[in-house]
């Protein structure tokens, strides 16, 4: 395992163990994020990569079988201590899902919502709207029909807009889950490219079944298998000359 | 004609022969209550007062009390019944607190229409001291109209998918901000289906308001929620099986039915139009 340098990072997890009711579903995991990099998670299927970004912005606590033990560090706050204020960890950590989960409002309240639940005035939130859908380049296919519903748009769109609402809230960490696995290869292709724009102004973690994705866009991968992290390190270098004979299977395709 | 080809025939037939008699018992049965009613139905006698012992004259007050009935109780009973749907759905943890819940809004919505009205008398009338008045009739067919309206609004709100749920929080939201801004106006469409079943039913209902608002006759129009007040549903009722003048009471109980259907018909309608335009809001 690369040993972590601490300055640069911004989320880490400290042997972080996770079960639903009896099942253990993450064990003793570390994991550094570095500062404004693309991290990517891989592993098969069930390998409990989702489970460990839902740790982040602790998703996880919708679901009442839920035990976790360990530390989750953001900065130097360890946002699993008592009296954590979740809504503040989860604006600082945004979130896209699998597939594209607009709200059924207009495209415009879409991005708005975040600002309303916290009371930006209507100037202000104008403006962050404009911003943030620029920043999705989104700005350009949308600035004439904001009003319309987030639905009337494309799946790809639709999901550039899920992007450009989690950045309306100026996080400092973006976490992607599969943000691709329901689009189509052009809409793909576009939101990888956003990634590597994106990582000036975010740290993006993102969880993948794709390999040649991870490869593509991470600058750090992680790879995981049966609730253990495995092996982190360089994306390049780990593509390369993996240390661990079951990520060197992996990424040979032996199993997946 | 192969034995497959005429089992094919048989069946679709038979289906088709079903649904002819269901329709015709609908025709029948709008046929027989406009054709005796419709005659009946003037300006006069929507807009004045029953007169000579009901033998003559319009059926005002009693719409005038439908209408406030129906109203009042959904307004007792569409807060309740949102709210405790919203608890049930959103918040309660315990899985036997809310299957004991469910199982009372069940029991509740199995009983008969006249306990209502007698445990109204009591609690109502008597205990509160409300008296005959609109507002026993109204919490009366209120209690009446609460599973209803608590079944329909649970099932719209655990209908809204739960990616709006998540998306939700992730953005830093808390419960109740995506129940008030996200879940509540996704499912408000399919809860108002509820609400229009309920007004139909409660608005049609007599038993209920039996022993708690209707009065057989008055002259006055209700001046406030303490009055007693006539019902189009009891209204028929009385003129069936009271007083002595048979041969002009009944065709005046027929208009009546034809008010009262045309009336639960109408609000119907309304709330299918509204619903129609925030369903057309959303696609998904």
């Amino acid at each position: 395992m690369v040993k972590p340098h601490y300055s640069t990072t911004h989320i880490c997890t400290d042997n972080v163990n996770l079960w639903f009711g009896n099942k253990h579903v993450l064990k003793n995991v570390n994991l550094p994020v570095y500062d404004k990099k693309v991290t990517a998670l891989i592993g098969p299927s069930g390998c409990g990569k989702s489970t460990l970004l839902r740790c982040f912005n602790r998703m996880n606590d919708l679901i009442s079988t839920c035990r976790i033990t360990g530390k989750v560090t953001l900065h130097t706050q360890d946002i699993y201590a008592p009296h954590t204020d979740v809504t503040t960890v989860r604006t600082k950590v945004g979130m896209v899902f699998q597939s594209p989960n607009p709200f059924p409002k207009s495209i415009y309240n879409n991005i708005a919502y975040g600002l309303h639940i916290r009371g930006e005035k209507k100037p202000k939130v104008e403006q962050i709207v404009e911003k943030s859908l620029r920043d999705a380049w989104l700005w350009e296919e949308v600035k004439d029909r904001l009003k319309q519903s987030a639905f009337s748009l494309s799946g790809g769109q639709q999901q550039r807009l899920c992007i450009a609402r989690a950045l309306a809230n100026n996080p400092d960490i973006l976490l992607l889950d599969e943000p691709t696995s329901a689009l189509d290869p052009q809409s793909t292709a576009k939101i990888e490219e956003l990634c590597l724009e994106l990582k000036n102004k975010v740290t993006i973690l993102i969880v993948t079944h794709n390999i040649a994705q991870a490869g593509r866009i991470s600058d750090y991968t992680a790879f995981m298998y049966l609730g253990e992290m495995v092996e982190f390190g360089e994306t390049r270098k780990m593509f390369t000359v993996p240390k661990d004979k079951r990520t060197e299977a992996y990424l040979n395709g032996v199993f997946g | 004609m192969k034995r497959r080809e005429w089992e094919e025939f048989l069946g679709v037939n038979l289906l088709r022969l079903v649904i002819g008699i269901t329709v015709a018992f609908l025709i029948l049965f709008l046929s027989v209550i406009f054709s005796k009613g419709g005659p009946m139905i003037s300006w006069s006698f929507l807009t004045e007062s029953p007169r000579k012992y009901m033998t003559e004259g319009g059926i005002f007050p009693a719409i005038v009390g439908t209408f406030w009935l129906t109203i009042l109780s959904i307004a007792f009973s569409l807060p309740l019944g949102i709210f405790t749907a919203i608890y049930l759905s959103c918040y309660a943890r315990a899985a036997w607190f809310v299957r004991i819940t469910r199982l009372s809004v069940r029991t509740l919505a199995g009983v008969p229409s006249i306990i209502f009205g007698l445990f109204g008398r009591m609690v109502f009338v008597h205990l509160f001291g409300f008296g005959i008045s609109i507002l026993s009739g109204a919490l009366t067919l209120g209690i009446l109209a609460l599973p209803m309206i608590i079944n329909s609004s649970e099932e719209a709100i655990r209908g809204v998918p739960k990616d709006f749920w998540e998306a939700s929080l992730a953005l830093g939201a808390t419960q109740r901000q995506t129940i008030l801004r996200v879940i509540l106006p996704t499912a408000l469409p399919n809860i108002l289906t509820g609400v229009i079943i309920s007004i139909g039913r409660v608005a049609g209902e007599t038993a209920p308001i039996l022993f708690t608002a209707a009065t057989f006759y008055t002259r006055q129009m209700p001046s406030s929620a303490m009055d007693e007040v006539m019902a189009l549903p009891y209204h028929i009722y009385a003129l069936m099986t009271e007083g002595a003048h048979a041969s002009k009471q009944v065709p005046i109980a027929y208009g009546t039915a034809v008010v009262l259907l045309l009336v639960v018909l109408s609000i119907s309608a309304i709330a299918i139009i509204i619903r129609y335009h925030m369903r057309r809001k959303r696609t998904w």
